[in-house]
């Protein structure tokens, strides 16, 4: 015969308490992102323009990125000058790289010309401006640790720009190890996060909404959201 | 925002929606751009530019590599002259009153003499007549270093920068010092000699690469690889390949007045480039800039079968 769970005697807890900290993050995930909000199976009928795929075909350089990065990784940063086949991994890096930053680019143009931010999605556009950012850094400290004359050109030039305001102090262009640190943890670990950030408030507001065109009716009373108010910081 | 336009957000569903397989369209993507890079590596490959050595400099060029030397030794090189991180011979560059490379101080301190020429010396086996110039060196005046270099400079640029050809003269111990230099420099070891860290691992090449970028090979051979600052310098690659091009906004300052021709350059340019990330990422905050969008009609392209949708609903009615 099963036990039932619980004390004997014990009073259950209530839903909104059941669980302590465990079930509070999780019913604020759920209610957040109920998992057909995570994975629909439809998108809104606006959602009809090539420039929607640039968002996805980013992701997926990102992911080409990463695993050609990867590699290289596992091999160290000196095997693709020695080795044929590692210089095929590293022109893969590269050209993976270069299709990332530019579907990004397109994506952020994209994004921009849609006014993406309406409806409480400033906090998306965000995470999505310093993505880009991130990677330029990532790109940036990559050319640095190429180990080939490129990287000692670009160091020597870089350093000007970062010593003159302070930053060279702590970020030595010059000093491959730290270079290599940033370029394969800590600034790929930041891009990360903030793609998966940016990925779950899409999901979590879905794609904005068209704007309305001039002297034209709304389709509805929501057809023309939030024109004029201030968009909202953490939404 | 009000609570009352809060409730106004639309749900974007409510303007009808459509099947959509996100899984499969991320799937073909991940190919496309598979295929893709594959072909354009297979096809453009990568360039992969020897880096300089300082063997390969002294060996190529020993009058600019001893030019450069004696530049070190006597002080009067860039790296010597340039301030914080490496000393404080200058001030750094300011941003308006900011003098924020000076607050930041000097975070990698380099005696130019020391660590480019008698450190190096010192810690190399050498001749009982190198040990003596080394000895005759520290234990002079800095009057009298100075009045050594001075002489042996000009002497250097009457020779046409050729050490082979300078004319005898009051040197003091210099040339012996920077001859001895050349030598280990040719021969390989100045290389491994400047990166020592005083550990047996090394990874930090902030001494050798600021020797080279002193001299003027490294520049010459850059300027003949377009990569200048005034051919749009480091967003370029070696080769014809793509490199970095969006780092175009940055590298386009310094091709305009006032960047191109301010003592503080750089820190103008990392000031305007900071104005232009705050102004990217808080668009949506900065009134005006948020409304360009709704003035140029890229929308109209985006969603325009929502558009003709609209109107032939609209007609209908």
């Amino acid at each position: 015969m099963t036990e039932p769970i619980g004390t004997p005697g014990s009073v259950a807890a209530p839903e909104s308490e059941a669980g302590g900290w465990t079930g509070a993050v999780r019913r604020r995930a759920v209610a957040a992102l109920p998992p057909d909000k995570l994975l629909p199976d439809t998108q809104p009928a606006y959602m009809a323009s090539w420039i929607y795929v640039f968002g996805v075909l980013t992701l997926a350089a990102f992911v080409v990125v990463l695993a050609t990065g990867t590699a290289l990784a596992i091999e160290g940063p000196a095997w693709w000058h020695t080795s044929g086949f590692g210089h095929y991994v590293n022109s893969l890096h590269l050209w993976s790289v270069e299709l990332f930053m530019g579907f990004m680019v397109i994506h952020l143009w994209g994004k921009f010309f849609m006014a993406a931010w309406r409806g409480r999605r400033a906090l998306t556009w965000i995470t999505g401006a310093v993505a880009f950012l991130g990677s330029v850094g990532t790109a940036f400290t990559g050319y640095l640790v190429q180990q080939n004359f490129d990287s000692q050109w670009i160091a020597t030039q870089a350093k000007d720009g970062l010593n003159s305001v302070g930053i060279g102090a702590y970020f030595n262009v010059l000093n491959f190890g730290q270079m290599l640190m940033w370029h394969i943890v800590l600034l790929p670990a930041l891009v990360g996060v903030l793609v998966v950030l940016h990925l779950l408030m899409v999901r979590h507001r879905g794609i904005v909404p068209p704007l309305a065109r001039p002297g034209v009716a709304a389709e509805s009373a929501v057809a023309e959201p939030i024109e004029t108010s201030e968009p909202v910081a953490g939404s | 925002m009000s609570r009352r336009a809060r409730s106004a957000e639309p749900d974007p569903y409510s303007f009808g929606s459509r099947p959509y397989d996100l899984v499969k369209e991320f799937t073909i993507a991940l190919v496309a751009v598979l295929v893709l890079t594959f072909a354009l590596a297979a096809v453009f490959s990568s360039p992969d530019e020897k880096p300089l050595t300082i063997a390969t400099w002294s060996t190529a060029d020993p009058g600019d590599f001893t030019a450069t030397a004696l530049s070190e030794l006597d002080a009067t090189s860039p790296t010597a002259g340039y301030g914080p991180p490496y000393n404080t011979a200058a001030e750094g560059q300011k941003l308006g009153p900011l003098a924020l490379a000076n607050t930041a101080g000097v975070t990698h301190p380099i005696d130019t003499a020391q660590a480019f020429v008698l450190g190096p010396l010192t810690s190399a086996p050498h001749t009982p007549q190198v040990a003596a110039a080394l000895s005759t060196y520290t234990a002079a005046s800095s009057t009298a270093q100075a009045a050594w270099t001075s002489a042996y400079s000009d002497a250097l640029a009457k020779a046409n920068g050729d050490p082979t050809k300078v004319a005898p003269g009051d040197y003091g111990p210099v040339p012996i010092l920077l001859a001895q230099l050349l030598s280990q420099a040719q021969a390989g070891s100045l290389d491994g000699a400047l990166l020592s860290e005083g550990g047996f691992y090394q990874t930090d090449y902030t001494l050798p690469l600021l020797f080279l970028a002193d001299g003027s090979n490294l520049a010459a051979q850059a300027d003949a690889d377009h990569l200048s600052g005034d051919q749009w310098g480091m967003m370029n690659e070696t080769g014809n390949f793509p490199g970095q091009a969006w780092l175009w906004l940055y590298t386009f300052w310094y091709q305009i007045s006032p960047y191109n021709t301010s003592v503080n350059a750089d820190a103008l340019v990392m000031g305007t480039m900071a104005i232009m990330v705050l102004l990217f990422v808080f668009v949506p905050y900065i009134p005006g800039l948020r409304s360009i969008p709704r003035l140029v009609p890229v929308y109209k392209l985006i969603w325009r079968q929502h558009y003709t949708k609209q109107k032939q609903d609209s007609d209908r009615r």
